[in-house]
């Protein structure tokens, strides 16, 4: 991991030897390592460290990168040379737009050094803390672990200059009955690794495949539903990262209107839904600068229901007159406060949905997704979970549900996304599954 | 370049179970550098060795190691413009042994004799430290060293050896094409994969592979803005075990089918199928939305091949089996006892499934497999019945055979190899059956073609897959094309309702450039042979909505 002053000192090297009409340089050093364990026992580990320098010559409106892992001055250079020979070679892009000035960047929370520090025993504690209560109850698990630390650092001929620094740990557990009738998934994911408990995450998980075995079918149809943040959460990222203007524009995504134009403005969701992002959310804190050094600041995407904002890459808002608008790793929902066990006991009858699986697009157009419930899907009858049911396919728009919402709970943490669980009536099973 | 961005730029609709290989591993090197020919064999057979007796000298009790070389080049366009061109070569090596009875691996990009031994040394610990918490001492089939041998994709033109501009020529020519015939927006790629793999084992085998796949694509998209609508149509191309010669485009390799699609084998017409796809695309804003209910399906193997991909392929990976993947991809129904009792009828009994790792064209044709074992077939499901599963060295004791299936695969040289798909291919029904003649047979039916939206469950029973291309057939007749359409049903039940396979004449392949699996995810890419097939009484749903 490099400061800021070491990443800046070579990239201001390398913009040195610049030929070019314009060159900009990414830096990037990353330090990842994981535990994989299956059958309740280590199978693989592993550990790697990668510092990469990404550099990019521009001859009027050619544009030339190399990528080089060595760091003296004598290599740095040739990589400079090779960024503006490949330049020379490469047809114009007519869409190019001049690199960004000096940008002001907002500081981020999202380096840890526990979390940057970690190494093979900590990974292997954090394995035997879930792997333990599993064997004891005799039940299967296979878990993941991964931890990274990471740095970026950006500059360019203009004199824009930004680094940023982040550490991350994510883990998830299955876990399985030995007869294979039940199964139950816990994760978590942090930037600080003390948080993490993956003997708590592996005990939610455990309860949900004792709990789940055999599970009675139940006809497919459309329920009213509770989605567990991982569940709503998959659907609504989806959502979020169709949002580029120039498809809508295009014609050719959900925010694209009939006749022409965009739904920029428009009510399309429920009013209580309320979707931003956020680099500087404590919670799930991001990196402060896309790829090509946009600052990413706070941005509602949609504000109680109303379209806020669309993604605009450097070419279409030139196009459009508008400001850029990078799309940002993670986004937060507002919800109630109401948790997981208040939503259940509030619902008179409906389904309970742990996560879905091998979901995919159907029409992008409607927005409409199908996948899979997994490792623990209940029935609900007058505020209690009544039994456990066999799984069901769903062919469902997240646009469509969130246009069905009966109640939001507390967010969460998930995946990167603050999500809170879901309330829906009306949600759409088309089948059920026989897969446990 | 991000996952996200390529996504976005190929215009491929990546999911989960669909992984793309890190494009910033390595560095980007200019485009002659592709045809450098790298170190010679005598080199990499003495940096082998430091390997192999550091890693034996350390206490393992096996070692081998993988000195790699991966070359990739993409490309990207839009309309009339190139959005990236990524030359990039990424190499290193990586040492896997058996220590205490475990498995350890390490990796490193430092390719000398200093680093490959510090990277050896560096595995046994590894094993040693994971042996501690291991439950189960790994069992190695044997496998014969084979000494120095060398093996090559049999291709015609390294595609890696032809100008960058004439492949971006041909790209803008299919955009040309495509957008002067209907089309509002076109995307189109092409990717390029070189693997040179050198293998060493202490069994006594030295391997010098060179691997070659490419996948020529693009999606052509028509718009009506008035009514508010969009369709779109992805190539019918296959990612192939070819090299440049594929984009020959000989009449002698196509098909037309009167009323309905054009179709490719061995050789494919890009600017044709760009020409015919911006028709379609127009076709399909205009066309039928589907009633639901049962019909009879057509599914051509650019279509069906994902189907025995997600249905067959992944279900019969043997550590799927045995939960080594259930926290991410999920468990098989395909259970050992069903294959023990023999009589499992997993398909009708003209349903024959082979996994060959020697079929030509294929991208998963390789002379051996990335733990020297040499490539081979053999049946997974014979006249209907499971007979077998896809298994590595260490898993194959579990099936009470004593060789493995060469089923090993690492995505790269800083990747541990485990057990991955071969080409798994069904095989052509007997006798002279054409499509035309497998029409007229059909009363009420539907017939698709090309890759659509898919999903499958983490036991591979309930599945539902769409298409690019839906024509009604009526009373033996194509009678038009329709839209809205996806087909559900789970493994069992819908390869028990395989009512006739054509013909020879009619096998095609389908490819998977980038199917993911474990953790952390790697890809890899495999074929899918077969000829069109049909399927009786498969569920149809509509997939129209509004919002």
């Amino acid at each position: 991991m490099l400061t800021k002053e070491e990443a800046k000192k070579i990239i201001d090297k390398v913009l040195a030897y610049s030929k070019a009409d314009e060159m900009s340089v990414q830096f990037t050093g990353t330090r990842t390592g994981n535990i994989r364990f299956a059958r309740n026992t280590v199978s693989t580990t592993g550990e790697t460290e990668n510092l990469s320098l990404s550099i990019t010559a521009v001859l009027g409106k050619k544009v030339g990168t190399s990528t080089i892992n060595e760091f003296d001055d004598e290599s740095l250079e040739k990589a400079v040379r090779r960024a503006e020979e490949i330049a020379h070679l490469a047809p114009e892009n007519p869409e190019y737009v001049s690199m960004l000035g000096p940008q002001t960047y907002q500081q981020t929370t999202g380096f840890v050094e526990s979390t940057a520090e970690m190494g093979p025993r900590k990974r292997a504690l954090l394995a035997v803390d879930s792997i333990k209560p599993i064997s004891e109850n005799k039940l299967s698990g296979a878990g993941f672990l991964e931890d990274s630390a990471r740095f970026e650092a950006l500059g360019n001929s203009k004199g824009l200059f930004g680094y940023n620094r982040e550490t991350s740990v994510n883990f998830s557990v299955t876990v399985r009955t030995e007869d294979g009738t039940g199964s139950g998934y816990g994760s978590a994911d942090f930037n600080d690794v003390s948080i993490l408990d993956t003997r708590t995450a592996t005990n939610i998980a455990i309860q949900k495949a004792i709990a789940s075995q055999n599970a009675r079918a139940v006809e497919p149809g459309k329920y009213t539903v509770i989605l567990e943040p991982l569940a709503g959460g998959e659907l609504v990222q989806f959502m979020i990262r169709s949002m580029e203007a120039r498809t809508a524009d295009e014609g050719r995504s959900f925010l694209s209107k009939k006749g022409g134009g965009v739904r920029l403005g428009e009510k399309l969701l429920d009013e209580r839904v309320t979707i931003y992002s956020d680099p500087m959310d404590s919670e799930i804190p991001g990196s402060p600068f896309s790829e090509e050094g946009v600052p990413y600041g706070k941005v509602y995407w949609f504000d109680k229901g109303v379209v806020k904002n669309m993604v605009y890459s450097r070419y279409w808002a030139q196009q459009k007159n508008v400001s850029p608008l990078a799309l940002p790793g993670g986004f937060t929902m507002l919800g109630g406060e109401d948790s997981l066990a208040d939503m259940i006991a509030g619902t008179e009858k409906g389904i309970l949905v742990t996560r879905f699986w091998y979901t995919r697009w159907l029409d992008p157009q409607t927005q409409l997704y199908t996948g899979l419930t997994r490792d623990g899907t209940f029935y609900i009858e007058d505020g209690k979970i009544k039994y456990p049911v066999k799984n069901f396919r769903f062919n469902e728009s997240p646009v469509i549900m969130l246009n069905n919402l009966e109640a939001l709970g507390k967010p969460v943490r998930v995946r990167g996304n603050m999500v809170p669980p879901m309330k829906i009536r009306d949600f759409t099973f088309s089948s059920l599954s026989d897969a446990v | 370049m991000n996952r996200r961005k390529f996504v976005q730029l190929s215009g491929l609709g990546l999911g989960s179970a669909l992984l793309v290989p890190g494009f910033a591993a390595g560095k980007i090197i200019h485009p002659e550098e592709f045809m450098s020919p790298g170190l010679p064999p005598a080199t990499k057979k003495m940096l082998a060795d430091v390997a192999l007796n550091t890693a034996t000298s350390k206490g393992a009790t096996y070692a081998d190691v993988r000195i790699g070389r991966y070359l990739r080049q993409y490309f990207f366009t839009r309309e009339n413009k190139v959005e990236n061109i990524v030359n990039s070569e990424s190499y290193g090596v990586g040492i896997r042994v058996i220590a205490n009875g475990t498995w350890g691996f390490a990796a490193t990009n430092n390719v000398t004799a200093e680093g490959i031994a510090k990277c050896a040394q560096t595995a046994v610990e590894i094993a040693k430290a994971n042996s501690e918490i291991q439950t189960a001492p790994v069992v190695l089939a044997p496998q014969k060293g084979v000494g120095e041998v060398n093996w090559k994709t049999p291709i015609k033109k390294n595609a890696f050896a032809i100008p960058v501009k004439d492949k971006v020529d041909l790209l803008m020519t299919v955009n040309d094409s495509a957008l002067k015939n209907g089309a509002a927006f076109v995307t189109s790629n092409l990717f390029f994969v070189n693997e040179q793999k050198y293998f060493a084992s202490t069994d006594g085998s030295y391997i010098d592979q060179d691997i070659h796949r490419m996948w020529p694509t693009f999606t052509v998209t028509a718009v009506n803005k008035q009514a508010g609508r969009f369709k779109s149509r992805d190539a019918l191309s296959a990612p192939i075990g070819m090299g440049y010669e594929y984009l020959d485009g000989l009449d002698s390799e196509k098909k037309s089918v009167v009323g309905g699609p054009t179709v490719y084998r061995y050789s494919y017409d890009m600017v044709e199928d760009a020409i015919l796809a911006a028709k379609q695309a127009q076709e399909k804003l205009v066309a039928k939305s589907v009633p639901a209910g049962k019909y009879d399906m057509l599914l051509d193997p650019s279509n069906l091949g994902l189907t025995i991909h997600e249905s067959v392929g992944h279900p019969l990976e043997l550590d799927r089996v045995l939960g080594y993947e259930a926290n991410l991809a999920g468990t098989s129904f395909a259970t050992m006892d069903k294959w023990r009792s023999k009589n499992f009828q997993y398909g009708s009994d003209i349903v024959n499934f082979l996994a060959d790792k020697t079929q030509p064209n294929t991208m998963g044709r390789v002379g051996f497999d990335d733990e020297g074992v040499p490539a081979k077939e053999w049946n997974l499901v014979k006249d209907g019945i499971l007979v077998n599963y896809q298994a590595t060295r260490d898993q194959v004791h579990m099936l009470g055979e004593n060789a493995s299936h060469g089923c090993s695969f690492a995505d790269s040289w800083d990747s541990v190899q485990f057990q991955r798909m071969p080409n798994v291919s069904l095989q052509p029904g007997a006798g002279k059956y054409a499509i035309t003649d497998m029409i007229k047979d059909v009363e009420k039916g539907i017939y698709i073609l090309g890759r659509g939206s898919s999903s499958i469950d983490q036991q591979r029973y309930n599945f539902q897959f769409s298409g690019q291309l839906f024509y009604e057939i009526k009373n033996g007749e194509i009678a038009g094309m329709l839209d809205d359409v996806a087909y559900q049903s789970n493994t069992q039940e819908f390869w028990n309702s395989c009512a006739a396979i054509c013909d020879e004449d009619d096998y095609r392949l389908f490819g998977t450039f980038f199917d993911g699996k474990g953790q952390p995810g790697q890809a890899s890419a495999v074929s899918h042979g077969c000829p069109t097939s049909r399927f009786n009484g498969v569920n149809v749903i509509n997939t129209g909505r509004k919002i």
